[in-house]
Order: C-alpha cells, then sequence, then structure tokens
C-alpha cells in the first residue's frame, strides 16, 4: 500500500464517483439513517465500521437503490439515486453498481458457471461464448477454476463466497459494494475471500465495504468511516481513526474489539 | 442449506432445532392438503372387502353364482369406468394446473386490483365445496354451443372436467403463491443487485427454485382429485361408481353391496397409493437438498 493514497482525502485528487449528501432513512418511528454524507474517490476503499444496528447494511442497500432514502441525496456516477423512478432506471444503476451479500445468495438451482454468467447473458445481451470465457477467467482469478460445475450447495461457505464476487464482477460494475461478507465465515475461509477483494482493490475498484475486519480495514482503506446510531461520528484515514480517535464514542468503539 | 446447518449447530441446539423442525412441518401440512395414505389402509380396506364377500357368499340364494365368478363377470365394465375416471383425472388436473399457476402468479402481481380479485377466486375455489361446483358447472353451463353456425355439443363428462378443474385451479394457485413466497427475500435482494428486472427474477431465479417445493403438494393434490372424481357419478357421468350402481342392481342381490364398494375402493386404493409413497419420499428428499 503506497503510503501517498492511504491518507489522500477522498475527492481531493481524484474524480468522486460515490457521493452522499445528508441521507435519512426510516423504518416506521425508527430512524435508520440520520443524516450520513461522504464521498468515495474513483478507484477508492472506503470501510464503514461501527456496532451493530447502526445502519451500515442499509447505507450500503441506499448506495444501490435496493432501499429508498426518505431525503438527502445519492449520487453514482451520473445517477441521481433518489430521483431514480422506474425499474428501467434502477437497473441501469444497478448494472454500474454491483453488490457481495453476508449470506452469498447465490443461486442455488444453478451451478457456480452458470451464476457467474446469467447477469452478463440476459440483463447485459452480451454474447453468451465470451460471457463464458470471462466468467471461466473470473473463477479462475478467485481461485476456483475447477468448481465451475460445483452447485452452490457443494461448496464452501469462503468458496461460496468467492463465486458471488465473481458473479458481480462480471458485471464489469463501476462500484462493488461488500456487505460484510465475511461475517458469515469462519476464520480460515476468511483470508481467501479478503484475499479476492484486496486483489480487486488494487487493481483499482472502487470498493465501499461494511466489514468487521479491523486489520482489513486498515491496510487497505483509503478511508474509515465510524457509524453508530445512524451518523458518521468519525472518518479518516484508518491510521489516524485507528491510532488516534478523536470521539470518546470511537474510542470506546475501538477499545472494545481490539 | 439444511445439512450444513446441521453440521454446524452446537449438539447443544439439537433437541430445540427438533422440536422446532417438527413444529414447522405441522404448520406446512395445515397449510396444504395432504393425504397419508399408507400400507394399513390396504390392509383395513382388503378385510372389508373379504368381510363383504363373505356376507354376500352366506346371503346368496342357491341358484346364485358364487361372489367372486360375479365380481369377475363385472370387472371388465368396471375397468372401463375406472379408465374413464382416470381420464377425468387427468384432464381436469391438466387444465387446473395450467389455470392454477397463472392465478398463482396473478397473486403477487403488484397490480392491486390483478393481485386482489387473483385472491378472491383463488380463495372462492378453494373454499367451496367440490360437490357444488360440480353442480354448477353441470347445470349452468349448456349442453351445446353454437359457434359460427356450428353446434358443438358438451358432453357431460367435460362438464364434469371442468367442474372438478375449478377447485384444482384455486389448491395449485396457492401452492404456487406459497412456493414463490417461500423463497427467501434475499434471493430476489440478488438478483435485484444484478440488474434482473422483475419478470427474469420471477421466470429464470425464483420459479425454478419453486418446482420441487412444489410438487409434493401437487401430488397429494392429484390424489385427491383421483378420488374425488367419482362424485361425477352423482351428475350422472359413465364412470367407475355409476357403473358400480348399475351392476348393483343389474343383479339385485342387496347382499353384494359391501363387497362391491370395498372392490370399488380397493382400485382406487390401488391407484393412489404408489402415488402417495412417492410423494412421502420425494418430500424427504427435497427435505434434505434445500
Amino acid at each position: 500500500m503506497n503510503p501517498g493514497s492511504s491518507s489522500a482525502v477522498p475527492g481531493s485528487n481524484r474524480e468522486t464517483i460515490v457521493e452522499l449528501h445528508d441521507v435519512h432513512q426510516s423504518f416506521g418511528d425508527v430512524e435508520v439513517l440520520r443524516g450520513i454524507s461522504f464521498g468515495v474517490a474513483k478507484g477508492g476503499v472506503a470501510c464503514i465500521i461501527g456496532p451493530s444496528g447502526s445502519g451500515k447494511s442499509t447505507l450500503l442497500r441506499c448506495i444501490n437503490g435496493l432501499v429508498p432514502i426518505k431525503s438527502g441525496s445519492i449520487r453514482v456516477a451520473d445517477f441521481d439515486v433518489h430521483a431514480l423512478e422506474t425499474d428501467q432506471q434502477k437497473i441501469a444503476l444497478r448494472k454500474e453498481v454491483s453488490m457481495v451479500f453476508q449470506q452469498y445468495n447465490l443461486f442455488p438451482h444453478k451451478t457456480a458457471l452458470d451464476n457467474v454468467m446469467m447477469a452478463p447473458i440476459h440483463v447485459l445481451r452480451e454474447n453468451p461464448k465470451e460471457v463464458r470465457e470471462r466468467a471461466l477467467a473470473l473463477l479462475a482469478k478467485v481461485g476456483l477454476a475447477t468448481k465451475c460445475d460445483a452447485y452452490p450447495g457443494e461448496l464452501s461457505g469462503g468458496q461460496q463466497q468467492r463465486v458471488a464476487i465473481a458473479r458481480s464482477l462480471a458485471m464489469r460494475p463501476e462500484v462493488m459494494l461488500f456487505d460484510e461478507v465475511t461475517a458469515a465465515l469462519d476464520p480460515e475461509t476468511v483470508k481467501e475471500v479478503l484475499n479476492t477483494i484486496r486483489e480487486l482493490a488494487r487493481e483499482g475498484m472502487t470498493c465501499i465495504l461494511v466489514t468487521h475486519e479491523m486489520r482489513f480495514a486498515r491496510e487497505l482503506a483509503d478511508e474509515v468511516l465510524f457509524t453508530d446510531g445512524g451518523l458518521i461520528v468519525e472518518a479518516g484515514a484508518p491510521a489516524e481513526l485507528f491510532d488516534r480517535p478523536q470521539r470518546e464514542r470511537t474510542r470506546a468503539f475501538l477499545s472494545q474489539i481490539l | 442449506m439444511s445439512s450444513e446447518v446441521r453440521s454446524r449447530a452446537l449438539p447443544v441446539l439439537l433437541p430445540s432445532a427438533e422440536r422446532l423442525r417438527d413444529a414447522a412441518l405441522r404448520e406446512r401440512e395445515i397449510g396444504t392438503p395432504t393425504w397419508r395414505l399408507d400400507w394399513s389402509h390396504g390392509i383395513a380396506l382388503l378385510t372389508a372387502f373379504a368381510l363383504g364377500c363373505g356376507i354376500a357368499q352366506a346371503q346368496a340364494q342357491p341358484a346364485d353364482s358364487s361372489i367372486f365368478a360375479t365380481i369377475w363377470k363385472w370387472t371388465p365394465l368396471l375397468a372401463r369406468g375406472f379408465v374413464f375416471n382416470l381420464a377425468i383425472s387427468f384432464m381436469a388436473m391438466a387444465l387446473g394446473t395450467l389455470a392454477g399457476v397463472f392465478l398463482g402468479f396473478a397473486q403477487i402481481s403488484l397490480l392491486r386490483p390483478v393481485k386482489r380479485s387473483a385472491f378472491l377466486a383463488t380463495h372462492f375455489f378453494r373454499n367451496a365445496p367440490w360437490l357444488v361446483l360440480l353442480f354448477y358447472c353441470m347445470f349452468l353451463l349448456p349442453f351445446q354451443v353454437t359457434l359460427f353456425g356450428v353446434t358443438v355439443p358438451i358432453p357431460d363428462w367435460t362438464k364434469a372436467t371442468l367442474g372438478l378443474a375449478l377447485p384444482v385451479m384455486a389448491n395449485v394457485s396457492e401452492v404456487v403463491r406459497g412456493a414463490i413466497q417461500s423463497i427467501p427475500t434475499t434471493q430476489w435482494e440478488a438478483a435485484a443487485s444484478l440488474a434482473f428486472n422483475r419478470r427474469q427474477t420471477l421466470w429464470m431465479i425464483i420459479f425454478p427454485q419453486c418446482i420441487k417445493r412444489m410438487l409434493p403438494p401437487w401430488m397429494n393434490l392429484y390424489a385427491i382429485l383421483t378420488m374425488a372424481t367419482v362424485l361425477a357419478s352423482i351428475v350422472g357421468v359413465n364412470e367407475m361408481m355409476t357403473l358400480t350402481q348399475r351392476a348393483l342392481s343389474a343383479e339385485s342381490r342387496p347382499g353384494l353391496l359391501l363387497a362391491f364398494y370395498s372392490y370399488v375402493l380397493l382400485w382406487f386404493f390401488a391407484y393412489c397409493y404408489p402415488i402417495a409413497r412417492w410423494t412421502v419420499r420425494l418430500e424427504a428428499r427435497y427435505a434434505v437438498n434445500q
């Protein structure tokens, strides 16, 4: 990791690709997000950390339009996410923003290869032959070249999660969202998934991760955001936030888990 | 999924997991039509049949032929009736399934009026007595229709098939709706995140996963329908039950009643029992694989 980029403020020297401004969201009476603002530069890596129930997953789901927001604005590339109304517009956004889930959510009735190929063929309407080659390459990249014909039920958690990452990458998105992708895995398989994400980030993919892997966040992130109670309590470069947290709440959280 | 859970679960949780599973199974059984035949039912039927034959033989006049000869004499006719029962069951099932899948999809439509009316139709036909629906179709449909100057007769058995297809349709509709809604919402989320539209998600991702779950209740429904085809005798269709009544009145020996009717039951048991066993086996297999 070069030291120059780790201290870079997103947007200062690179084009901002994801920008949230004063985002509010509530479910019934419960306010989940109470004014979230941040930006992620193209090719940057943002890690969102915080206690359970602080709205981290909701925040990610707002960015690709799975969850509508009450007020504020979210911009992803050229899309004003809050203003998207028709399904077609949302689909156009989701071609640029792909998401990987905690529970992998592979399609159980399709093989690993078919899982990766489905969306490019049916959504992007690309040539099946080319898609197949790309899918094979992607599965090889995540270290699963030999598991192409396996069904998700036959794969371990870590393998399933890597197929899910390959499936998202096959859409050639601009931004990848990772929602606690290692939380359901056992420690040994966490590493293989993190290696895959590390490789992606180094290749210049814009990544937003919700994670509990603090070491990983410190190593990879350009910016770490600590959220609690639907607010960003503190944000900054990992070295600053982890070593010299300014807020009492951040200190308390970090002392609990580190 | 469940095998993974089982292998990872803490042993201390197993007793409560067992309890939860049993509760879930019971709940599901209430929600879907189930018809659990087992071999002891067959034994009971055979006993009834033997008893019926004994009674008939005891009441026989010296001039009467033996009970077995009598049954044998009528068997070809009854078999023809049984084939007719099966034909009605096939057609009603095909028709009802086709319409039911359509109605089931309508039940999860995002358009409120479509959803509402599909819901009403489903629940009306699901809860109406089968016999009432059969009578409606028998007496409300004309015996012939004239289309572009061509008169097409509608025979009774067609109307009976239609009448039986209606409750099948409603039950299939519920099976389809239930199966679609039993697929975890995370599958919808994953599909949406990959930019699939709703129609693609339903047809390529959700519905294929439903087929396994729908097969056992669908086969159950078929077994129930087969047994219900004898209702058509009440409206005068020449199926096995009607023919049995005719045979009995031709013989005019009241002693034959129990023997003949348990004989008919045995035919239906022989047909439905394998289906029921197969359903149980499929359910067990899919329960592990899901």
